[in-house]
């Protein structure tokens, strides 16, 4: 065995949105018009970077208090958001960074260029960010983000999500993406949802309603696996020497 | 095999990236330490050099909402990660994310010049930092890489370069040396679109 890693799988660019979505009006002047050259992996895509827990605190995946005054929490419907990290092989990624953001339960950011009316909770930050365990595990508390307007037709509504960041081992395991709720009359209506391609696409961002999970008297929860891309599970040497 | 799991597809980051991912920049202080803020530390050899340049969009217009993070090797040409061979300096992360300026459009970076990388089949990659692009419009993540203008021996023999079939495309890829007030500078914008495009990578 060489120390060349196996490669990961393609990404299946028809699983994920296009560049050039004309329903969402900003990737229209965003979106490259040539072709992606498209790369084999060399150590600059196996590769990526790490995290440990001495990069964050314990606390930071607790956005229920993260940025509240001490004896103080955020106003909302107390959620829970847990799922594990998995790679397409279905193994768990272990030891990864997740990092969280959202809109507060009035579907505010606290964000400078944030302008809509409703209020700042002086108690919610809105951001929050974790490492998986052993088991690829992970989990955020939060309040359940409100819908937001935001001008793509004058009367475009986000549904209810949470934005979500992942790294995986690999540079080319990077992703954004964003998390929906089942039940959300909104999903259906959104320029951004509908960028995704497949109706499964958009089933795979919505997190569900895990009552095996719910703190009674205390917390909702909802479940939300994360897949990062998967590696082929031979190497064949002659194969990355000889080619 | 039908066990395989579909990769999670990705959704635009939106106009708040900065919440998540550099919350200072959005206006707030949360955390005690952000991520990415240093990406050669303090022992790493090799020239020091800042990194800046603009995104631009297909009208032509700097993008300011923009997050861009770099990875790279160290001036060895090892990553910090245990599938490169070699050590890298304590402290250093080879990892860095930048926000572009509310006001200007304008990002920047400093680090180290990284060193040449293995390729495959025993081949030599010209130093470069790879360079992963999210912002609200973008609907998956952009992949590029930084190479150096003044590196022309192992730019011409780039592997990676030598994959774009137009010569006017790969000067998309070399970032500008100059200097200013003794800090080394090269220069990267970034166009999304448009005649000079910037070749993109499906890695
Ligand atoms: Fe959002």
């Amino acid at each position: 065995m060489t120390l060349s890693p196996a490669e990961f799988y393609q990404r299946d660019r028809e699983w994920h949105p296009p560049a050039l979505t004309t329903g969402y009006k900003t990737s229209v002047a965003r979106s490259p018009k040539y072709s992606l050259i498209s790369l084999e992996n060399t150590v600059s895509e196996i590769t990526g970077p790490r995290f440990g827990h001495g990069d964050i605190d314990p606390l930071d995946k607790d956005m229920l208090h993260n940025y509240a005054a001490d004896g103080q929490s955020a106003i909302g419907e107390r959620i829970i958001i847990h799922g594990r990290v998995l790679d397409e092989n279905a193994r768990p990624v272990p030891d990864t960074l997740v990092e969280a953001w959202q809109a507060n339960a009035g579907g505010r950011y606290r964000h400078k260029k944030d302008m809509y009316l409703a209020p700042i909770d002086p108690n919610f930050g809105g951001c929050g960010r974790t490492i998986t365990d052993a088991d690829g595990y992970y989990y955020f508390r939060t309040v359940k983000p409100g819908a937001y307007p935001w001008r793509n037709w004058v009367n475009s509504w986000r549904p209810a999500h949470i934005h979500l960041s992942v790294f995986g081992t690999a540079f080319a395991q990077r992703l954004i993406t964003q998390l929906y709720f089942e039940g959300d009359p909104l999903i259906a209506k959104c320029p951004i949802v509908k960028t995704l391609p497949d109706p499964a696409t958009v089933e795979q961002l919505t997190a569900k309603l895990d009552m095996n999970a719910t703190i009674p008297l205390d917390t909702i929860a909802y479940k939300f696996d994360i897949v990062l891309r998967g590696r082929r599970s031979t190497l064949f040497e002659n194969r990355l020497e000889g080619n | 095999m039908s066990d395989y799991l579909k990769e999670t597809p990705s959704q635009t980051a939106g106009p708040f990236v900065h919440i998540g991912l550099a919350p200072g920049a959005a206006g707030f202080d949360i955390y005690d330490q952000e991520l990415g803020g240093d990406i050669a530390g303090p022992n790493a050899a090799g020239e020091r050099i800042r990194v800046e340049g603009l995104v631009i969009d297909g009208i032509g217009s700097p993008v300011k909402d923009v997050l861009l993070e770099a990875w790279q090797a160290n001036a060895a040409g090892v990553y910090a990660h245990p599938e490169s061979a070699g050590d890298v300096e304590d402290g250093f992360r080879g990892f860095g994310r930048v926000i572009t300026d509310f006001d200007t459009g304008e990002w920047a970076f400093d680090t180290v010049k990284p060193g040449p990388v293995a390729g495959r089949s025993g081949s030599v990659q010209a130093p470069h930092i790879n360079l992963w692009i999210v912002a609200r419009g973008i609907n998956v993540g952009l992949n590029t890489r930084i190479y150096f203008e003044d590196e022309v021996a192992a730019n011409a023999a780039d592997p990676v370069i030598n994959l774009i079939e137009w010569e006017k495309r790969r000067a998309t890829l070399l970032a500008k040396r100059s200097e200013r007030d003794g800090q080394v500078v090269y220069r990267f914008d970034v166009c999304l679109q448009g005649d000079n495009e910037t070749v993109f990578f499906d890695i």
